[in-house]
């Protein structure tokens, strides 16, 4: 199988302040920049459920090392992909999180069920629940 | 003594959240909340902006949120209030896990509970919902008057 690597990085202005895309094979990898709330989770939605069809992207990594905020409808959003990728055998990896945001993230039990990672370089590695 | 108050009043607009947000981290900031405090004030304030456009009035623009904030001696409250359609069964709605929509978590009533010291929520059908929150000032060691 050919392997067709490419990776594009752009600004989407509208929903996100800062999204930044990667795609290689079938990982995608968002880097996001602002607040994860119901302004922006809609957006984070279509942008990676556009990939997940498009182009079979099967794992996500979302580097959430400049976010600053996240709220119950972040939390959904990243909810909602990992309900979408396990029936695809796909899966989502989280990294990169500061503390304020994984302290969030702890109570409403999601790091019970997707994998976080400290850098990308690890999420990139099929080591699991490192953290 | 009431001490300060402030009243915003908003459209029904997801970029309005953001601006709820930082209204309630600048008092809590005055207040000299610890960091970690104005965090959750801010999770807490956010839950119940994004709950009025999102469930009372169903995402749609046009409609107007109400925030109150109350500073006395004692306390922060802060009161956000919409005309929507009201919850029908509050208890229910209060349950952490409970959503009406598979893309969310259930939690926003959970957070509220969690990072404020109190938390009611008056609902009437067709009405409206006030979500009324109280956070403790803990001003004992600072102010020698109390």
């Amino acid at each position: 199988m050919g392997s067709v690597e490419f990776s594009l990085s752009r600004m989407i202005k509208e929903g996100f302040p800062g999204m930044e895309k990667n795609i290689e094979r079938q990982t995608l990898l968002l880097r996001l920049d602002g607040d994860l709330d119901m302004k922006t989770a809609e957006t984070l939605r279509q942008a990676i459920d556009n990939e997940i069809e498009r182009r079979k992207v099967r794992t996500v990594i979302l580097n959430l090392e400049k976010v600053q905020f996240i709220d119950s409808s972040g939390l959904g959003v990243i909810l909602g992909r990992y309900k979408k990728l396990v029936p695809l055998g796909g899966k989502i990896k989280i990294t990169n999180v500061p503390a304020h945001v994984f302290k969030i993230m702890e109570l409403s039990g999601l790091p019970k069920i997707i994998d976080f990672y400290q850098t990308e370089a690890a999420a990139r590695e099929e080591g699991r629940g490192a953290q | 003594m009431k001490e300060n108050q402030l009243t915003l009043s908003f459209s029904s607009l997801a970029e309005n959240v953001g601006i709820a947000r930082m209204l309630i981290a600048s008092v809590g900031a005055q207040l000299d909340f610890p960091i970690n405090d104005i965090e959750e004030l801010k999770v807490a304030v956010s839950e119940a902006v994004s709950n009025a456009i999102i469930h009372g009035y169903h995402g749609r623009s046009g409609h107007v949120v109400l925030m109150e904030l109350e500073i006395d001696d004692d306390a922060l409250k802060i009161t956000v209030s919409d005309e929507g359609c009201g919850i029908p069964d509050v208890v229910q709605a209060m349950q952490p896990a409970y959503s009406t929509d598979p893309e969310r978590m259930g939690l926003g009533f959970v957070f509220m509970q969690s990072f404020m010291d109190e938390l009611h929520v008056d609902s009437a059908v067709d009405k409206g919902t006030t979500v009324s929150m109280v956070k403790l000032l803990n001003r004992a060691a600072s102010s020698p008057s109390r």
